[in-house]
């Protein structure tokens, strides 16, 4: 396959054309400049080029070298060589990174015909990617099987945590995918010589290097088993006193259908966690509630969903649980992982909070909360005081002590405003979707699976409710029709497309367009 | 301080008669210019050709053992007018920018210089910025030589073809009394290649030497009656004389055999063209073909003779000329016409009017000619080709993200624009006029600020019209520490102070010409050995007029930055408001920084280092953070629980700390996942003692509470 022309009799064939692309920031100029100096050393002609610059601030980067041996016959003879890649014309390309790999195919730089592509299956997500509410991510797999197909040879894998693994970037992983490959007519000696002569941070490199060249020379198979991460687990710590107790609840929830208990099992670890074993009682007694009026023929989707969400839903974000969340030792730990720190090394952890009044009042009994909500002058009183940004020092005994004595508010949960209305709003919402699955199963489900809209804090949070108030607000105009539900899954995915809800407006407005239609039709 | 070192290229400026060159097409074009004597050099910063003025501030040593005047000039404008001083003097001197933007900058003393014209040489070297990677608008030099009348050179892309276009511009110039612009691409300014290099050279008559001896001749001077005189000399001296320079040296090149279709190309599309030749098995590997090639490494002017007679014998003659207006294309045929030729003259159509000739399009353009009228040339697959349809990866095309240049990891603006977000949720939406510097990725998501460009140093400039008593809105305009000391503060200040522009002036300063490659200008804060640097901001503003003036000498303050903004577009005050947001470069904060803080922790000096992270159990992934940050470090990732569907915040090692996640976390009021670690490496005795005392108590707190619950080893949060 070949893009324009084909070439029939092509005279560049001993030229070597590689190309690079990769994200600024990631040493892709660095990795051109070995490539080229391998090169030199081997006393070819080489040439390459790059687009630096601004265009390299993070942006998508590309460099291009061309090499070919000398021609014992014309010593003093110079090649003209190409200052940039053409699609169909390249024998070797490496991406720093997969949707680059990705852009390379659809730039036409990899074809089946030539060119062996040599790519990081690591991602680093574009900011586009980052910024939906929902999940933005590129599919990873339709890269990865396009590139494949696209490739006359592919060599993929991780490269990035192979570097890290050897404290070096992601460009000395690289090149010794490249050396591995075989796909250049130098030794390995060769290759490391030139990193050797680099100088700066010479042995991390080298590391890197030889384990990429290893994985890249020996087994070309996938090692798909190896890749999976090292998962820190730690088992579950059940105290005397409530052994018993868990183990009831325990039998109760493997006790339920299969798919049900698949996320009844994390939920109720998720519920009791939150609370206490009771809260896990009442939790199991809505699913088996739940269960008992469900549909085996339906695969019981409905209490599979409820077991997800009502889960979710019982465990709301309040300062209890942040403060709870923030104390205990597994988090000091992975903190302490993930900034590596040494033995001879101290750590200072320091919390950004902001609470406003309504958390505040969140966190008093329910009456004195709702008789200071419904006085919102007194509120903006008080909230003078507390709108504030807070840093607390979580690793110094006051700051970690305010915030261990607030999680031990938990045992007073039930009786607190937030709980209250969290509970009344689960109730409402639960009540909503059984109707709608009496009527239409599958609307059912998709009420249930709007509980996804209401996340984060604050004012996200209450951008989230809107949204949620604003897809459940459509269910009198669509209940009657026979879509119903995939209309519902459809202003879901348009609420989660972006913060400002522009897609999920223009979704109802379709909504109601039809449903005006429909109105005018039985008039 | 630059962005890079050149420590080890200015070594090669050094080199002497007969060694081997080695390095990039601008450093080779920095050596031949040492080679050719040259008296002073200036310019101003802007890819491609950066590096041409950062390794000579590397290089003072070297300039001023030959005594040549090194300046980095505060304009495109003043590096071109610096250039006078080759008006009476012969002194060859060279100045250096980004075009089409820098040579619209200079146009005014670039007109004023060719009128006049030059007794020593003044080389223009021009870094054409057209094509893949470019950052600024799509135009031609070829246009600014064509209406100044200054010869335009355009070389071969390889390091010989381009020191011999250095040598012979010197000549060429002082031939003919005319500025020459050296026109480099992209491409050609970073290709790595290698020449022999001459020993550098002293200059005949230095910069010193001239100022002891002064000189002046009225009839150089730009001002009637001399300037109509000046115009018909262009025409009746200079050009002739250039022309038989040209040719007595031939220039141009032509190559290949005495067939019946020739390509007449710039000298800069060369190695295209070889290229698209080879591949259509129409040349060697060395470049060598049958197909006649007459290269224009003198796009300006044009040498009707020689082009006339290249092609004379031919039955189809192609024109490849990069960019439009096809000037080149246009003269050609008037001067077949005029000479009575039958040659078929074919260029634009084959190939596109407009945009770069990459690789393809140069396949398909001069594949297209050769089948039309050399056909006989082409082996049989090629002359009827049969193409197959490219793959179509419609799925591909669809999942891979745009990925557009962005802010750093730890840029000091990314805050700024996160406050004007801010304070764009409270007050509505306002007209913001943008500039040109790393501020403009404003522009891209998530920011999306941002509504104009108009050159650099005239953000406030291109808002001026926006100031009206009859609206209640302010407009918002932006400006870097480069644009404002490149012309801002008169363009967009002094207009402001002086139109009694009522709107909000933002100075991003960063202490450096930032999107260049990190050069000093006056405001920079560290010192520099041969430049003045250290000159506030603030007294400029002030001494420009303005009254109010704001401030923020932490740019990651988000709240203090977005309250500033409110008061500024809120405030009864009249006149400009002007506040000046300070932070160094990250990118540049880093390169000085961290060798000396690692060099300090292997000394076993107390160090702290910052480093921010996303408490996985708290986020609840609705990525509101990232809609104010657009961090590379702060990114998603999915967690392995099934009762979650969104992926959640997390920070990888790449953070810098700089604090924009949790300043805006809490600006924003967004949540209270993020939190800031300290890692105090060498501690003092007194920071071990408190930590292990802490550390003490805090886990027998943990220990007490997790005594009495259930402990989920995964926590299903």
């Amino acid at each position: 396959m070949k893009f324009g022309l084909p070439e029939g009799p092509d005279t560049t064939g001993r030229i070597i054309k590689i190309c690079i692309l990769a994200v600024g920031g990631q040493g892709g100029g660095v990795l051109s400049g070995w490539v080229t100096d391998v090169a030199q050393r081997a006393g070819w002609h080489v040439q390459s080029t790059s687009v630096a610059g601004v265009a390299q601030r993070t942006g998508a980067t590309i460099y291009y070298v061309e090499m070919l041996p000398r021609d014992r016959e014309r010593p003093n003879d110079h090649p003209v060589l190409s200052l940039s890649p053409s699609p169909g014309d390249v024998d070797i390309l490496i991406a720093a990174e997969l949707a680059e790999a990705g852009r390379a195919v659809l730039r036409g730089f990899v074809t089946p015909d030539r060119t062996t592509l040599i790519a990081s299956s690591h991602r680093m997500l574009a900011v586009s990617e980052k910024i939906v509410p929902g999940d933005g991510r590129a599919d990873s797999d339709t890269v990865s099987r396009r590139s494949g197909e696209a490739a006359k040879r592919l060599i993929h894998f991780d490269m990035e945590a192979m570097a890290k693994k050897a404290g070096s970037v992601v460009s000395a992983s690289l090149f010794g995918a490249l050396a591995g490959s075989g796909e250049l007519p130098f030794s390995r000696e060769q290759f490391e010589a030139t990193i050797k002569a680099g100088g700066k941070g010479t042995e991390a490199s080298l590391a890197a290097f030889a384990l990429a060249y290893d994985r890249t020379a020996g087994a070309e198979a996938p090692a798909a088993a190896s890749d999976t991460k090292a998962k820190h687990t730690r088992d579950t710590v059940v105290p005397k006193s409530l052994q018993r107790g868990w183990e009831t609840l325990s039998a109760r929830a493997a006790a339920l259908p299969q798919p049900v208990r698949e996320l009844a099992e994390p939920g109720l670890r998720k519920v009791v966690d939150f609370l206490d074993l009771a809260y896990g009682e009442d939790y199991l007694s809505e699913l088996e509630r739940l269960v008992a009026v469900d549909s085996e023929a339906e695969g019981f989707a409905f209490s599979r969903e409820a077991a997800k969400y009502v889960a979710n839903a019982m465990v709301y974000d309040d300062i209890i649980r942040v403060a709870d969340l923030k104390t205990r030792s597994g988090r000091s730990q992975r903190v302490r992982d993930e900034v590596r720190l040494g033995k001879s090394q101290t750590l200072a952890t320091i919390e950004y909070f902001h609470p406003r009044m309504e958390e505040v009042v969140g966190l008093m009994p329910a009456g004195l909360g709702a008789a200071l909500e419904a006085r919102p002058k007194m509120m903006k009183t008080f909230n003078r005081f507390i709108d504030r940004g807070r840093r607390i020092r979580t690793d110094t005994i006051f700051g970690f002590g305010m915030l261990w004595t607030i999680a031990g508010l938990r045992r007073w949960r039930r009786g607190l405003l937030r709980h209250k209305v969290e509970a009344a709003h689960m109730r409402e919402w639960l009540q909503l979707a059984e109707a709608e699955r009496g009527r239409d199963y599958a609307l059912g489900v998709e009420v249930l699976k709007c509980r996804r809209l209401i996340k984060g804090y604050s004012d996200t949070h209450a951008r989230g409710h809107s949204k949620f108030d604003k897809v459940l607000g459509c269910l009198p105009m669509l209940r009657s029709r026979g879509d119903a539900a995939d209309w519902v899954r459809r202003l879901r995915e348009a609420a989660l497309a972006d913060a400002d809800g522009v897609a999920l407006d223009g979704a109802i407005k379709t909504v109601r367009s039809f449903a005006d239609d429909a109105g005018k039709l039985a008039g | 301080m630059a962005e890079r070192s050149f420590a080890k290229e200015v070594k090669k400026l050094k080199l002497g008669a007969g060694e081997e060159f080695t390095g990039e097409g601008i450093l080779a074009i920095t050596k031949a210019l040492l080679q050719c004597g040259v008296g002073y050099v200036g310019g101003y910063q802007g890819a491609p050709i950066s590096h041409l003025m950062d390794v000579l501030a590397d290089s003072q040593e070297i300039l001023a053992e030959l005594g040549v005047h090194f300046e980095a000039s505060a304009s495109e404008a003043t590096a071109t007018a610096m250039l006078a001083a080759s008006v009476h003097y012969p002194i060859r001197g060279a100045a250096t920018f980004k075009s089409t933007v820098g040579t619209n900058v200079a146009s005014d003393a670039l007109a004023n210089l060719a009128s006049g014209g030059v007794t020593g040489g003044a080389l223009i070297i021009v870094g054409e910025d057209y094509g893949e990677g470019s950052s600024i608008m799509q135009e031609r030099s070829h246009a600014f030589a064509m209406k100044s009348q200054v010869w335009l050179l355009d070389p071969r892309p390889n390091l010989p073809s381009i020191v011999a276009a250095v040598e012979h511009g010197f000549e060429l110039s002082e031939a003919s009394n005319t500025p020459v612009m050296l026109q480099v691409r992209i491409r050609c300014c970073h290709v790595h290649g290698s020449f022999t290099a001459k020993d550098n050279v002293r200059p005949a008559m230095t910069v010193a030497d001239a100022l002891e001896n002064p000189r002046r001749d009225t009839q150089r001077i730009v001002l009637p009656p001399a300037s109509f005189l000046h115009e018909k000399e262009k025409i009746s001296k200079r050009l002739p004389a250039a022309i038989d320079y040209i040719k007595r040296h031939q220039l141009n090149e032509t190559f290949g055999g005495s067939g019946k279709v020739g390509i007449v190309m710039q000298g800069g599309m060369y190695n295209g063209v070889i290229r698209a030749l080879q591949r259509l098995g129409l040349a060697d590997v060395y470049g060598e073909t049958e197909v006649p090639l007459h290269v224009l490494n003198v796009t300006y002017p044009l040498v009707e003779d020689d082009l006339v007679a290249f092609c004379a014998d031919k039955d189809a003659v192609l024109i490849v000329e990069e960019g439009q207006p096809d000037y080149i294309e246009q003269a050609l045929g008037s001067m077949l016409y005029k000479a009575g030729a039958s040659v078929k003259l074919e260029g634009k159509g084959v190939l596109p009017m407009a945009g770069e000739y990459s690789g393809d399009v140069m396949l398909s353009g001069i594949g297209a000619f050769m089948r039309k009228h050399g056909s006989d040339l082409l082996a049989p697959e090629i002359r009827a080709p049969n193409v197959p349809a490219p793959p179509i990866f419609d799925d591909l095309a669809k999942t891979v993200p745009m990925r557009p240049p962005g802010f750093c990891i730890g840029c000091p603006e990314r805050p700024i624009f996160a406050a004007t977000k801010l304070a764009e949720q409270e007050l509505g939406k306002h007209h913001i006029a943008s500039d040109i510097g790393c501020h403009l990725f404003s522009i891209m998501p998530p920011f999306e600020l941002g509504a104009t460009t108009m050159g650099y140093g005239l953000g406030p400039a291109s808002a001026s019209a926006f100031n009206s008593p009859e609206a209640k809105r302010r407009s918002i305009s932006f400006v870097g520490d480069g644009g404002f000391w490149h012309n801002g503060l008169t363009s967009s200040i002094g207009n402001a102070v002086f139109n009694k522009n009522d709107g909000v002036i933002v100075v991003v300063d960063n202490y450096y010409s930032a999107a260049t490659g990190g050069q000093d200008v006056l405001s920079s804060r560290a010192s520099n050995r041969t430049k003045s640097t250290k000159h506030p901001i603030t007294d400029a503003i002030k001494g420009m007029g303005v009254k109010w003036v704001r401030h923020i000498e932490r740019t990651y303050d988000v709240g203090t930055m977005r309250d500033a903004l409110k008061e500024a577009l809120t405030t009864e005050e009249k006149g400009p408001k002007v506040i000046v947001a300070s932070s160094e470069c990250m990118l540049n904060r880093q390169r000085r920084e961290a060798p000396l803080k690692k060099k300090a922790i292997a000394e076993g000096k107390r160090m702290v280092k910052t480093k921010f992270g996303v408490d996985e159990d708290v986020c609840t992934g609705d990525h509101a953070c990232m809609r104010l940050s657009g961090c590379p470090s702060l990114t998603v990732k999915h967690l392995d629980d099934p009762l979650r569907d969104d992926p959640v915040a997390a920070i990888d090692e790449n953070c810098v700390g700089c604090g924009n996640c949790g300043e805006v976390a809490d600006a924003a009021v967004l949540c209270p996942s993020f939190y800031q670690a300290d890692v105090i490496s060498n501690p003092t005795g007194w920071d071990r003692f408190w930590f292990g005392l802490r550390q003490r108590v805090i886990t027998t707190l943990q220990g007490w509470r997790e005594r009495g619950r259930l402990v989920f080893g995964d926590v299903a949060a």
